[in-house]
């Protein structure tokens, strides 16, 4: 997802006076209450409430997320942390998303409070950890005071503080007294071999309500006495404008409401769900294309193409590599091109909102929640303080909740204006976008091409590697570009390529900037979609060249990265990659670091009668820093896994005349139950500091695959998905 | 208009159009928003519930049609497959982000109830149709084969 990778602030836990001061001051009484976690409004005496930990009466633990959870298990992992350092049992621990407050809840990779880039549990393993810990020392403090005995001699152990035998209270008849004690500056935290639950396990806390239909869980099943619902018809080609509409016969459908014109488009108003999708169905519009992208998806890549054969802006540059190709033995050329893929996460895209004309509160999976609130605030016309953001839990994501244009807050917001203006009542509204809304709706991984140059001497050996890239850029001309273009170098577009560590000679990349009204966004792993892919099949392309294997050839290219050669290494023997295999069976290795872990995966793949490519099992090694969730862990490669592999199967999002053709699961088929791989995986057991699992399981499938149908074929495959090469 | 269903055992009269789906009866009339909306074409299983034990995809389901039938949704099954499907899948951890499980949980539980000891080609077979961009099927798998077991057991 996003790469806000600015230096990390400081770590620092808000003490309780800075968050009293921080709620209160910024404030005052009304928004104190707006600013505050939900628990919070319930508590009183008796309660232990900081930023990131609340100890209730009834021994109840809330650990307050300031992560939003779409169901990478951030929530859990975060309560984990707290729950170790605090010695609270896993019964009593329950989760709930912390409100938007930048100055309590920033990422510390960020600045600023928000989900992304594989950050949540990197960013916080040291600041939950040390709430966790200070907790258990405002406790510990109050039990020793209440009792009359030595700090030193209190225990905490499974949530009960006990002294010897004959002393013992739980954690929530503590609470109280230790909301009074002094918030340690820096709490002692434990050595790993004290962990209770860290690299261990902890079960999810999410599970039962989504294995019952509890309510109030998604956007979607969002309820308010008087709850309207809006559906929005947007331009059919990015960039429309509406010129005319006429909706008579959509307000003769009973339930409609209302029906107004958005920036956008036009929105049907209705009481319940059905109607305003019925209405909107009946809608007819006259659209404005004059500045639409009307173009098809085939001439773009026609473009990418094109754009890649020329110079572009410098990524890299270790020296003239044209220089170096002249005078190689041999030139291995490729091409390659990838589509737009749609998220598609199995929850649409939905908001809700309630205006009043002064103060707005929204209820949504907000995933950088301070870019939401700004937003909301700028468009309204209201102060910031004025705007509550409450954080749902999000039926998936994979970067598409992630905008930096907040373009779903826009849109609720100028649809709230838009109905007060109409002179209609407040009430509380929500904006669902059906599949085809979702899947339409732009903001899709980049199409992208790849043009590589790769020249070896009389031995084969890589003395040159010039590798073009051409695609539209994410954050160009968006609020991140100060933040993430250095000297108008977009590395997103290039990460997991220009950072290689294989030795490769000299090596250049160039980058060029597609435009296009087409909205692009990251997408789970962003620029690795498509480098690992590239990188990773031109090193198995290399390795046939040299007449080695892949696994060895790999450890030979790869330079002073011992953790990416430890993972390749363990992946390949727990494949049994030195054993034959079966007949009719094949297999392709791949290894790539992202977000800053590494994994290895080796694909075995057969083929069905009809010529089809079957991924039977994957086997992949993981080394993302100290394990802090194992079986999450295997969770999201498994996912990340199933999620790439998908896409490079059989989706693409494809336009013609700028218009999408792929608008539902019918034909953006996705990845199901009798394509899932066996999946194993293993974990390196690591005491370096937690990096990303979210996004890098994702990477390597594609070329793991790839190489695999290219060891039974010969070639690899450069134009993806692969049905376009009758693969699927 | 007004039309009769049978939902989770109750008798339940809705002032509602016949021909709207009975996906979004369930979930904004009867407030039971555990069955999902995914793709309004029947292509996700999102919005699975059981009409006389079988499931079905609510959201091309019109109320009108079903007026004779007992429905339920994830709210209100139970008994021995429902059970220990639910079992199964609170031990396995297998939602993410979790908002296909609904569907998975009575796909699995109208499989495990016709067949209690399916291959994993009986559950490629009954399950294909649920879709979970998470991709949890190999748990989902596991799962399933593990409720067989409690079951059993």
């Amino acid at each position: 997802m996003l790469h806000l990778l600015q230096k990390p602030l400081e770590a620092a836990q808000p003490s309780r006076r800075t968050f009293l001061k921080l709620s209160a001051g910024t404030i005052g009484g009304l928004v104190l209450a707006m600013n505050l976690p939900r628990s919070a409004a319930s508590a009183a005496e008796g309660d232990f409430l900081q930023p990131f930990v609340h100890i209730r009466p009834d021994n109840t633990v809330v650990v307050l997320s300031k992560h939003l959870d779409k169901g990478q298990g951030t929530a859990s992992g975060l309560a984990t942390l707290v729950a170790d350092e605090l010695d609270a049992s896993h019964d009593q621990v329950m989760v709930e998303f912390a409100p938007s407050n930048p100055q309590l809840y920033a990422n510390t990779m960020f600045g600023v409070q928000g989900t992304g880039g594989s950050t949540a549990m990197a960013n916080s393993f040291t600041q939950y950890r040390q709430a966790g810990a200070a907790a258990k020392a405002m406790i510990v403090a109050a039990a020793a005071k209440d009792w009359g005995v030595p700090a030193s001699e209190v225990a905490v152990s499974g949530g009960v503080v006990s002294h010897g035998s004959d002393k013992s209270a739980t954690l929530g008849e503590l609470a109280g007294l230790a909301a009074g004690e002094e918030v340690p500056a820096e709490p002692v935290l434990k050595t790993p071999d004290q962990w209770v639950y860290i690299g261990k396990s902890f079960p999810r806390l999410d599970v039962k309500n989504k294995t019952v239909g509890a309510p109030n869980t998604y956007t979607m099943d969002f309820q308010r006495d008087g709850l309207l619902v809006a559906t929005v018809a947007r331009a059919p080609r990015f960039g429309g404008k509406v010129k005319s509409f006429d909706a008579s016969e959509a307000r003769k459908v009973p339930g409609v409401v209302n029906v107004l014109e958005v920036p956008n488009g036009v929105a049907v108003v209705a009481d319940s769900t059905w109607p305003a999708i019925k209405g909107r169905s009946l809608l007819e519009i006259e659209w404005d294309d004059s500045g639409a992208e009307t173009r098809s998806s085939d001439a773009m890549i026609a473009e990418l193409k094109e754009m890649t054969a020329q110079p572009g802006v410098k990524v890299r540059e270790d020296g003239d590599v044209d220089a170096a190709l002249e005078v190689s033995a041999k030139v291995i050329d490729a091409d390659y091109d990838f589509p737009f893929l749609a998220h598609g996460a199995m929850e649409p895209l939905d908001i809700a909102m309630m205006f009043d004309g002064e103060t707005a509160e929204f209820w949504f999976g907000s995933q950088i929640q301070t870019i939401d609130h700004n937003v909301a605030a700028t468009v309204l016309g209201i102060p910031f303080q004025n705007v509550r953001i409450n954080t749902l839990w999000a039926g998936g994501s994979f970067g598409r909740r992630a905008q930096a244009d907040a373009h779903p807050v826009v849109e609720i917001a100028m649809l709230a204006k838009a109905m007060q203006a109409d002179g209609m009542e407040p009430a509380p509204v929500k904006i669902v976008w059906t599949r085809e809304d979702d899947m339409a709706g732009g903001y899709y991984r980049p199409m992208s091409a790849h043009r590589i140059r790769v020249g070896l001497d009389a031995d084969n050996n890589v003395t040159a590697f010039k590798y073009n890239i051409a695609a539209k850029s994410i954050v160009k001309g968006t609020p991140f570009e100060a933040m993430l273009m250095k000297d108008g170098v977009d590395h997103n577009m290039t990460e997991g390529a220009h950072d290689t560590s294989y030795a490769l000679g000299l090596m250049n990349m160039d980058q060029t900037f597609q435009e296009t009204q087409v909205p692009v966004l990251w997408w789970r792993s962003v620029g690795h979609t498509h480098t690992a892919y590239v990188m990773e099949t031109m090193i198995d392309r290399l390795a046939k060249e040299a007449g080695k294997d892949p696994v060895a050839y790999r450890l030979e290219m790869i330079r002073d990265d011992p953790r990416k050669a430890n993972v390749l290494k363990l992946a390949a023997e727990k494949a049994g990659w030195d054993h034959p295999l079966a007949d009719g069976r094949y297999r392709g290795v791949a290894v790539h670091k992202s977000f800053g872990s590494y994994v290895a995966e080796v694909a075995e793949i057969s083929f069905r009668d009809d010529g089809t490519v079957k991924v039977e099992k994957v086997t992949a090694a993981v080394d993302c820093g100290t394990p802090i969730n194992p079986d999450n862990i295997v969770a999201q490669v498994e996912g990340g896994i199933g999620y790439g592999l998908g896409a490079i199967l059989r989706n693409q999002v494809t336009l013609v005349d700028g218009v999408v053709e792929e608008t539902n699961f019918d034909t953006y088929e996705p990845l199901r139950m009798s394509d899932m791989p066996e999946v194993e995986v293993h974990i390196v057991a690591s005491n370096e500091p937690p990096t990303g699992i979210g996004e890098p399981g994702t990477p390597p499938i594609g070329p793991a695959v790839a190489n695999a149908i290219a060891a039974a074929k010969g070639d690899w495959i450069s134009s993806l998905p692969l049905s376009k090469a009758g693969l699927v | 208009m007004s039309v009769t269903l049978k939902i989770n055992g109750e008798t339940r009269t809705l002032d509602t159009d016949p021909d709207s789906p009975l996906l979004w009866a369930l979930r904004d009339e009867l407030k039971l928003t555990g069955t999902k909306f995914g793709c309004g074409i029947a292509s996700c299983g999102a919005c699975t519930v059981h009409l006389d034990g079988m499931p079905i995809r609510s959201c091309q389901t019109m109320v009108g049609d079903v007026e004779d039938a007992e429905i339920t949704t994830i709210e209100g099954i139970d008994g021995k497959a429902a059970e220990a499907v639910q079992a199964a899948w609170q031990e396995l951890d297998v939602p993410q982000c979790g908002y296909c499980q609904s569907g998975q949980i009575l796909a699995a539980t109208a499989l495990l109830s016709e067949t209690g000891k399916p291959t994993d080609e009986d559950i490629d077979f009954a399950m294909d149709g649920n879709v979970c961009r998470c991709a949890t099927y190999a748990r989902i798998r596991k799962a399933i084969h593990l409720a067989s077991d409690k079951m059993e057991g």
